[in-house]
């Protein structure tokens, strides 16, 4: 067809509308199952991180905002006891940006387990910090923050740090910290209202 | 100090084309001299830059205002190839010295991956517009400095006596091999 | 070129991976795993196919000055589609293949289809052309894939057979620019007994 700057600008036009109607309603389509997908990988998180519970968390979660960004406490309940919290949280100081970590607090405090949520840290360096990959996440279980110093050996804490990562270690022990903060806010606020 | 992990995390740790592999196409087909190489390296410098601020700007002004950050894909590249089209434009009007020298390389940045690959990456690690830029500008020299390296290597290993199924990419790929490993020494030097 | 010959000629004769050296980038980013690149090769498949056909129905409307506008347009657009798609779906892949799926869109080797094949020819071989190349490159991919993830991590599909650590380099960056230059030089010395 000959390139006039009328059939240029109106097939342009017609095409960028087609391709977004159809886009538009793919994103339609699939926009509950996307949620549904991370609802999934968050609940199945928390499940992770914590001992049995019987209730659903997502219905009972808080947020705070901290530092600008939202850390989301999950309270899971067994009957009318409280399990503990998970607490979803972040750091934005990693090697390769944001990293999102679920940490889970038994109600003294204590860290049951942490499970990372996405990261984009360096393959087979950083990567570690994810439990499938090696043991670092370990040490922090069973730990108590209060008597556990949170932040790695090389800056006079408790963390042993993975080897030759330890901005990713850093990064991670920070976001822990951060959760273990709003943790203890809310015990302050009297957390216990689920009683 | 944030800034500075930025600048040495993606230069030389997160290199793009060495440990990211993004921007492989032009890696292995300009890179065959020194001079061609970073002239290429300039030009994606200068592209990447202004990519940044027009990713960072569309994305936070445009598609999430209107919750349509799924439009991302397309709204980037068709920018992206607008832009390329632009600075060649504005560069012929405006500096014919510099056009001479980057024009050959403007066309072939619209398919190189590194310059979306950065656009969509600074969307995934929420930086703000000035990480962005730094982060932009930072991987566009890591981009060059690898392309430069390679170019370097491969001009001598043209003079090498290889085997014959080995001629040509399967040696610069062995070769880029070696030079990620060297790359990956890297990521001890941000311990501080 | 009859219709059998369009479907196969992808695997050896024009592999988009080994012949072309064709979307390289994906290629080495996306094969920590053999499954990984299976994924990534499917994706890129489906992407190719579709285009393909969508170019092919087209080509006689758009005016050749806004050819490549237009067709980049419909290229992007099925590569939200499988990005939404995968989200929804595929969640665990999704997040593996990470950037690498947005970036199909400057995968050369789609808009190398679009321009060389489905903008001179009709519908269907159009689709078996894409199918054919799409195959090849997914095929590439999981070879690639597997090699490195039994180099790498001692196991094949996700099924351990070493015990313990294995070449790690090969999971990580150098690995990949190694593992796919040694397995260019076998293919070159296999094809060239068979020519």
């Amino acid at each position: 067809m000959e390139s006039s700057l009328k059939n240029m600008v109106l097939t342009l036009l017609t095409i960028t509308l087609v391709t977004s109607a159809v886009v538009g309603l793919v994103y339609q389509v699939t926009e509950e199952p996307i949620a549904e997908a991370k609802m999934a990988q968050v609940t199945g998180a928390i499940a992770q991180v914590l001992p049995a519970f019987d209730n659903n968390p997502a219905d009972l979660k808080q947020t705070q905002m901290v530092e600008g960004k939202e850390v989301i406490i999950y309270p899971a309940l067994n009957g009318t006891d409280t399990v503990g919290y998970a607490i979803e949280t972040f750091s934005n100081n990693g090697f390769g940006g944001m990293i999102k970590l679920m940490v889970g607090f038994l109600p003294d405090g204590t860290i049951y387990k942490v499970e990372t949520l996405s990261h984009s840290e360096t393959p087979g360096l950083g990567d570690k910090m994810e439990r499938k990959k090696s043991n670092f996440s370990v040490q922090f279980e069973g730990k108590n923050p209060a008597s556990f110093k949170l932040s790695v050996k090389k800056d006079g804490g408790d963390v042993d740090a993975i080897t030759a990562s330890t901005i990713s270690s850093r990064a991670f022990t920070d976001a822990v910290d951060r959760a273990y903060k709003v943790f203890q806010s809310l015990n302050q606020k009297g957390g216990e209202s689920h009683e | 100090m944030e800034y500075f992990i930025i600048i040495i995390g993606s230069i030389f740790v997160n290199n793009i084309v060495l440990a990211q592999f993004l921007g492989i196409c032009p890696f292995l087909g300009v890179s065959t001299k020194v001079s061609t190489s970073a002239g290429m390296g300039a030009a994606v410098t200068f592209v990447m830059a202004i990519a940044s601020i027009a990713a960072y700007l569309i994305q936070y002004f445009v598609l999430v205002p209107l919750h349509i950050e799924y439009m991302q894909t397309i709204t980037f590249i068709l920018v992206i190839a607008a832009l390329v089209q632009m600075v060649e434009i504005i560069l012929k009007k405006v500096s014919p010295a510099l056009y001479q020298a980057l024009g050959i390389f403007l066309p072939l940045i619209t398919t190189n991956c590194a310059v979306l690959g950065v656009a969509i990456l600074l969307v995934q690690k929420e930086y703000n517009l000035a990480e962005s830029v730094v982060y932009a500008v930072s991987t566009a020299i890591g981009f060059t400095l690898a392309l430069v390296l390679f170019a370097g290597l491969r001009e001598r290993l043209e003079l090498e006596n290889l085997p014959k199924a080995m001629k040509g990419i399967p040696i610069a790929l062995i070769t880029a091999g070696i030079l990620a490993m060297a790359f990956m020494g890297f990521s001890g030097l941000v311990r501080m | 070129m009859s219709k059998l010959q369009l479907l196969t000629k992808g695997l050896i004769k024009e592999n988009p991976t080994f012949v072309l050296l064709l979307g390289m980038c994906p290629t080495l980013g996306t094969t920590t795993s053999a499954i990984n690149g299976l994924g990534m090769g499917v994706a890129t498949l489906f992407v190719l196919t579709l285009s393909n056909m969508a170019i092919s129905l087209i080509k006689n409307v758009v005016p050749g000055k806004v050819r490549i506008p237009a067709f980049i347009v419909v290229i992007a657009s099925f590569v939200t589609v499988v990005q939404l798609l995968m989200e929804a779906y595929l969640p665990d892949l999704y997040a593996t293949l990470g950037v690498f799926i947005p970036l199909i869109v400057v995968n050369c080797i789609i808009l190398g289809r679009a321009e060389a094949f489905a903008s001179k020819n009709n519908v269907i071989d159009s689709a078996l052309d894409g199918l054919g190349i799409g195959l090849g490159f997914t095929m590439s991919l999981t070879i690639l894939g597997a090699v490195r993830e039994m180099l790498g991590s001692g196991s094949i599909f996700g099924l351990k057979f070493v015990t313990g650590d294995a070449m790690l380099v090969f999971v990580l960056a150098p690995g990949a620019f190694i593992a796919l230059g040694y397995l260019l030089v076998i293919f070159n010395k296999l094809t060239a007994k068979l020519r």
